[in-house]
């Protein structure tokens, strides 16, 4: 892109500027291809002579070890394979939960930085600097200090309600599983369809008349009112598994371990002090005589925040916004210095017992890069929509 | 007739006082309902919590290296494990007797780093300069001469450590991203592509993976009889790492050079490497100096992963000096809160002055 290339002439001296390029090139190449063959062959040769085995037929064989927690019912005797599907899935438990976290805090705070109250500014640029300052392994120790050390014990954990909070974690009651929750489910479904029919509708009737009726509260009552029918009608199953507390350990309900909360909230906490400083330069980015436009048009602030201020907004926040995603997720690997299985952890562990360096580092690797690239594949995706359209 | 007599009207009441203490207290802090509100509700948990954390931090910590002080009935932070084991803290496995060395070798470091923010220093010889103190650093850490004791860099630890990674990692990963950045945009597709496959390749992985490939791989790759010590092998990781970052910094300033200067470059018949190295680089390099701070920040936060492929820096120094010791164990808080500071002192004060630079470069296009 820097210099044209002038148009190639079939003159093959040192003068021409393509036969160069084509010179460069083959010696770009070559050196790659050597440097590769050069660590593939040492490689395979210190294997040989250390007497470690390579391949991926370890991943059918008994894992061997336990995992603390895990979405789906695992033991040691089954296989590596399930194992590492057992450490992909808490990763992304912790990756998905943590940015969904993360933008609702790191919107706040950023939305915060423009506060008409100066304590609210101040608490939110005090965070902001004190967060991303402080590297995210030690906030995860310190978090993981505070769930083990710092609450009670299960015997006395702190009690709201049907929660408990202790050194064992959250355990909060879920719902009973009864065929009235698959009615409340279809329910919805039929609510949001009836939602998006209706949000059409408007459309095409401001569309002909210029009035806009609402296109936020009533498809939202929609979608609601299409659950609360379902559940009705699927008999209105109340029941919940509530936790107790039990001899030893509390019983029942749903569980979060320590560690999940540690990697939780270190990450979300983190990242929401870069997320909020992606908003501020986002909001900032927005000329003031845009909102001023608006509200002489008569829109009302709220119309004037989600028509005019904020598609111009989002499409400064989305791509930094999008690293910011990338970089909790990859930052979820710090999750082997507390001890929670997450992907990096199973493969350490493989890696001890069975001795297979590269294969272990070659799963992990691939993990996140099929991550990464799947979600700046979606956000790409977004920002195209969101970006200018221009002729 | 009535005759016009003057009546002086109402005098009108002086305008609202617009500067001043009491103006901005009432249009900051309750310029409305929902912002008085606000302003009691977290002014309420401020002047609640606020005097809480000082009084345990400092009015009722104890201060003496002795724990059994700290386990008195109200006492508060117990900053003894600091005054006790700060030197394990700050030199990690270091010989106790030979630690005046990674001292004064940290001084020299952090007065040399002090010395390359200033723009008056900005030339040439500070390269020099660079060899010369990282020369002496090396020598007074690794000794064996002039009368030293020989220290084997796996007894090097702490702040020493954090400084030497992150500082000699950024200034590698430099010279390695300003030709993957020019490589990213050359027009020769096979150059492009490998270091498009570079970036993309090292950016989608956490730093964690790379470390383990550092620790555990490395020896692999390597010819049998040779091994390279884990401390390089940890820096090579991370140089590569920090290197395709900064590589994306860079190629967003060569991006925003107009087509128009390389054009008009080209014209005047200067080469590929005359129009980069005398028009495109020094514009853009000067546009991207605060974003190569960001990631000298971010660099120097990611050392403390080095921890967990046992290398004793900051964070790593602080668990060897607290989980063998069962007496201090119980405050370990203090002694995060005691490396968080120091990690917060450094990055704050760097973020500061990325953004002090940033001022100074945009003066000239200020009016």
């Amino acid at each position: 892109m820097n210099v044209k290339s002038p148009p190639k002439n079939k003159n093959w001296s040192w003068r021409s500027q393509a036969f160069r390029g084509l010179v460069y090139q083959i010696i770009a190449i070559a050196m790659v291809v050597v440097a590769a063959w050069f660590l593939a062959s040492n490689t395979l040769y210190n294997m040989k002579t250390r007497g470690i085995q390579s391949g991926f037929d370890f991943l059918s064989g008994p894992a061997g070890f336990d995992i603390g927690e895990s979405l789906f019912l695992f033991d040691s005797a089954q296989p590596y394979w399930q194992a590492f599907l057992v450490g992909l899935s808490n990763t992304l438990r912790v990756a998905v939960i943590g940015i969904i976290l993360t933008t609702i805090l790191g919107t706040l705070l950023g939305v915060g930085r423009f506060s008409r109250n100066a304590l609210v500014r101040g608490v939110c640029y005090a965070y902001v600097e004190f967060f991303r300052n402080v590297p995210v392994l030690l906030q995860l120790l310190m978090w993981y200090l505070f769930f083990t050390e710092a609450l009670p014990a299960t015997s006395d954990a702190w009690k709201v309600g049907s929660l408990f909070l202790s050194k064992g974690g959250l355990s909060f009651p879920v719902p009973v599983w009864a065929s009235g929750h698959l009615w409340a489910l279809v329910g919805l479904l039929a609510g949001i369809l009836v939602a998006w029919l209706y949000r059409k509708r408007v459309y095409q009737q401001f569309e002909a008349t210029g009035r806009l009726k609402s296109v936020f509260w009533v498809p939202i009552s929609i979608c609601f009112a299409g659950a609360v029918i379902g559940w009705l009608a699927g008999g209105a199953p109340t029941a919940l598994d509530s936790p107790i507390k039990g001899e030893f350990a509390i019983e029942n309900g749903g569980s979060l371990t320590p560690e999940f909360l540690s990697v939780l909230f270190g990450l979300t906490v983190y990242t929401a002090a870069f997320v909020a400083e992606v908003v501020r330069s986002g909001i900032q980015s927005v000329a003031r005589g845009q909102g001023e436009a608006a509200s002489a048009l008569g829109l009302s602030p709220s119309q004037s925040m989600r028509l005019v201020m904020l598609p111009q907004a989002l499409r400064v926040i989305i791509p930094p916004m999008t690293n910011q995603f990338l970089n909790l997720t990859k930052n979820s690997s710090l999750a082997v210095a507390i001890g929670y299985p997450d992907v990096v952890s199973i493969a350490n562990t493989a890696l001890n017992q069975t001795g297979r360096a590269v294969e272990c580092i070659a799963i992990v690797m691939l993990v996140y890069l099929t991550t990464s690239l799947a979600t700046s594949f979606l956000m790409n995706w977004y920002n195209t929509r969101s970006a200018i359209k221009e002729r | 007739m009535t005759a016009q007599t003057f009546q002086s009207i109402e005098a009108r009441p002086a305008p609202v006082q617009s500067n001043g203490i009491i103006a901005w207290t009432r249009s900051n802090l309750f310029g409305d309902w929902a912002t008085a509100l606000m302003t009691v509700v977290i002014g309420g948990a401020l002047l609640y919590l606020v005097p809480q954390l000082l009084s345990w931090a400092i009015f009722r910590a104890s201060w003496i290296p002795n724990f059994d002080a700290c386990r008195v009935d109200g006492v508060g932070a117990c900053w003894g494990v600091v005054t006790e084991k700060y030197r394990i803290i700050l030199f990690g496995r270091y010989p106790f007797e030979e630690q005046w060395r990674p001292l004064v070798a940290t001084l020299l470091m952090l007065g040399l780093l002090m010395v390359s923010c200033m723009r008056a220093f900005w030339r040439p010889s500070l390269a020099v300069l660079w060899i010369v103190v990282l020369a002496v650093f090396f020598t007074l850490m690794y000794g064996n001469v002039l009368g030293l004791s020989k220290v084997e860099t796996d007894r090097w630890g702490g702040l020493p450590l954090t400084i030497l990674l992150s500082s000699l990692s950024i200034v590698m990963a430099f010279p390695i991203a300003l030709g993957v950045a020019l490589g990213r945009r050359s027009n020769l597709p096979a150059i492009r592509t490998f270091c498009t496959i570079y970036v993309e390749l090292i950016r989608g992985v956490p730093l964690i993976s790379v470390l383990f490939m550092a620790s555990f791989m490395f020896p692999l790759f390597m010819p049998q009889g040779f091994t390279i010590d884990v401390l390089i092998r940890v820096l090579v990781g991370i140089t590569l790492f920090a290197a395709a970052y900064m590589a994306e910094v860079i190629r967003g300033g060569l991006q925003a050079i107009p087509k128009g200067q390389i054009e008009a470059a080209a014209t005047l018949g200067l080469s590929y490497w005359q129009t980069q190295g005398k028009i495109v680089l020094p514009q853009a390099l000067a546009m991207v100096i605060p974003s190569i701070m960001n990631n000298f920040i971010s660099t120097f936060k990611d050392t403390s992963l080095v921890t967990i492929v046992s290398l004793y820096e900051l964070t790593g120094a602080l668990s060897l000096a607290l989980n063998s010791d069962s007496d201090w164990r119980p405050f370990k808080i203090e002694g995060y809160l005691f490396i968080a500071t120091i990690y917060f002192v450094f990055c704050f004060s760097m973020s500061r002055y990325s953004i002090w630079v940033e001022k100074q470069l945009n003066k000239g296009k200020q009016r």
